[in-house]
């Protein structure tokens, strides 16, 4: 509760005088994607599901596909779009955020470095990668990096879901990155004070004493982090990946290419992907809830 | 290092004209004392006058722009150096307590001798424990800073701070953000601290207690020390008006 409604009561409420009221703001957010999906009620999914489903039957009534028929298909692919389409989409992410976490860990850190040339380059490499588009990353990487790797004698096959994934964890490694300054940066000064007259050194300090403070204030905004790049890999489906969307989309070539297809197989997709980021979102700000940092 | 050429019968701490400033604004204008083996020095006056910012500078926390700071002969306003070597020596207790929240108040006090000087923990347990005993906070090992009252961290921040041995204590107001009732618990703390011969160089606004406590008061004002002197002249044979009037206003 804000001051100004803790003591609301003790103002008068029926005045003739013009008052001022306090202008209302949202204070700048980093969790804007988890809020928008987590507010919606849980009812939007079944609507959204049955428009999808019911869809053939509204639009395209007169063609030679029926509502059945539609469905028949839809249901015949569903195991393989699951297991083999969504699922790479699951691996792809954790793998994505995995490195991405670690890299970015590091290069926030170096964001806070003390040496200028370390904290320079971060913020550089920083820069670029968030305002990088994602595609564009994930293009360099794909088409720059090698099919195979060879230490000696071994070649390893590099696939190219792997590729996907460093295209994608380098915007991701930003982000995190600026999660980790942002975090270090609001833990009080009084903290540093204490350690530095402890004689901890400049590593002991950050390792032992700052970052265990900021693991709480992290963890909803990398969560929201993560939300937000498992939405976008099906972006590696233009690059050949055989997630969920590529596969989508030659499942329909092999059932003929009917247009009444799409809108049940992407919005099959759809509902996939908000199923998964659903909960996450909700977790989220359930988490962040928690984590409040009382002033 | 001029380590070895220190003994004993020096001054502890000796501070010859520091100057220090932020940007255009002078803080520090040319402050001198030097503090004995033992001795329990309190430093008083107005607010803004650069109580805090002085000692501060004692443990580099803080740099100065100009004059000389030693520690035990060594120079503190020294590029060369080792400001973790000089921060064993000196400990520090703040305001703000600043207490590490992920830790216990038994780990908050462990942490630096186990992680800094190394020293078994077993070693280091038994003395922290010892070391809550003595500031009357047996019991509280396992509690977390969040769930004790600002006295009570405030001691346990005193402990931390002697778990590291240090020569000299540093203390920075650290009952002004205390509950009244609260306040003497700590000073008690302090007092037998003192009682046992421990270096002190205390900023604080507790007159009684620094009547009480202290071998010699200085009064800052403005950057400079107006008036120093034992506690029994300095409260009652003031001699300099700013002294008079500040002593006016607090008593």
């Amino acid at each position: 509760m804000s001051v100004l409604q803790k003591h609301g009561s003790l103002i008068p409420q029926n005045t003739d005088l013009p008052v001022l009221k306090a202008v209302k703001t949202r204070p700048m957010d980093d969790l804007s994607l988890s809020r928008w999906i987590a507010q919606m009620p849980l009812w939007v999914i079944f609507t959204f599901s049955a428009v999808i489903l019911l869809w053939p039957g509204l639009a395209s009534a007169q063609t030679a596909y029926s509502l059945e028929k539609v469905w028949g298909i839809l249901l015949k692919w569903m195991p393989l779009l699951v297991f083999k389409g969504f699922v790479l989409n699951i691996v792809i992410s954790f793998f994505t955020m995995l490195i991405g976490t670690v890299a970015g860990v590091f290069l926030g850190l170096g964001q806070v470095s003390q040496i200028y040339p370390v904290r320079f380059m971060s913020w550089i490499i920083v820069q670029v990668f968030r305002n990088s588009p994602w595609l564009v990353l994930l293009f360099i990487v794909m088409l720059s990096f090698p099919f195979e790797i060879s230490l000696g004698d071994t070649h390893i096959t590099v696939p190219g879901w792997f590729k996907a994934v460093i295209g994608l964890a380098l915007p991701v490694m930003a982000n995190i990155a600026e999660i980790v300054r942002g975090a270090i940066r609001s833990v009080p000064t009084g903290q540093w004070e204490a350690a530095e007259s402890l004689a901890f050194s400049r590593s002991q300090m950050m390792w032992q004493i700052i970052l265990p403070q900021c693991i709480k204030r992290m963890i909803p905004p990398w969560m929201n982090w993560y939300a937000i790049m498992t939405m976008a890999t099906p972006l590696v489906s233009l690059l050949g990946v055989s997630e969920l969307v590529t596969l989508s989309r030659q499942a329909m070539e092999a059932e003929g290419n009917n247009p009444s297809l799409l809108v049940p197989f992407y919005g099959f997709a759809l509902v996939i992907f908000f199923a998964y980021c659903y909960p996450i979102a909700r977790l989220t700000l359930l988490l962040e809830k928690r984590f409040a940092v009382k002033l | 290092m001029t380590n070895t050429q220190w003994d004993e019968g020096q001054p502890i701490v000796s501070i010859k004209n520091v100057r220090k400033s932020y940007g255009d604004l002078e803080v520090l204008k040319g402050v001198s004392f030097d503090v004995q083996k033992g001795e329990v020095i309190c430093i008083i006056g107005p607010s803004g006058s650069g109580k805090s910012t002085l000692i501060r500078c004692i443990n580099a926390l803080a740099d100065i722009q100009g004059g000389s700071i030693q520690v035990e002969g060594q120079e503190v306003h020294d590029d060369a150096l080792d400001k973790l070597e000089l921060r064993k020596k000196v400990g520090m207790v703040f305001q703000q307590y600043n207490l590490f929240p992920h830790k216990t108040a038994l780990q908050n006090i462990m942490m630096a001798p186990v992680k800094v000087l190394k020293q078994p923990k077993a070693e280091v347990e038994k003395r922290a424990l010892a070391l809550l005993k003595k500031v009357r906070m047996q019991g509280k090992e396992n509690s977390y800073p969040g769930e004790l009252s600002g006295g009570q961290q405030q001691r346990v921040a005193i402990a931390r701070s002697l778990a590291m041995q240090p020569d000299v204590m540093l203390f920075d107001e650290v009952t002004a953000a205390l509950d009244p009732e609260t306040v003497n618990e700590v000073l008690v703390t302090i007092k037998d601290l003192a009682a046992d011969g421990m270096t002190c160089i205390l900023v604080t606004h507790e007159m009684g207690f620094a009547r009480e406590v202290a071998d010699h008061i200085y009064f800052t004002d403005n950057g400079v020390i107006v008036e120093h002197g034992p506690p029994a002249t300095f409260f009652d044979n003031a001699q300099d008006d700013r002294t008079k009037a500040f002593l006016g206003q607090i008593l």
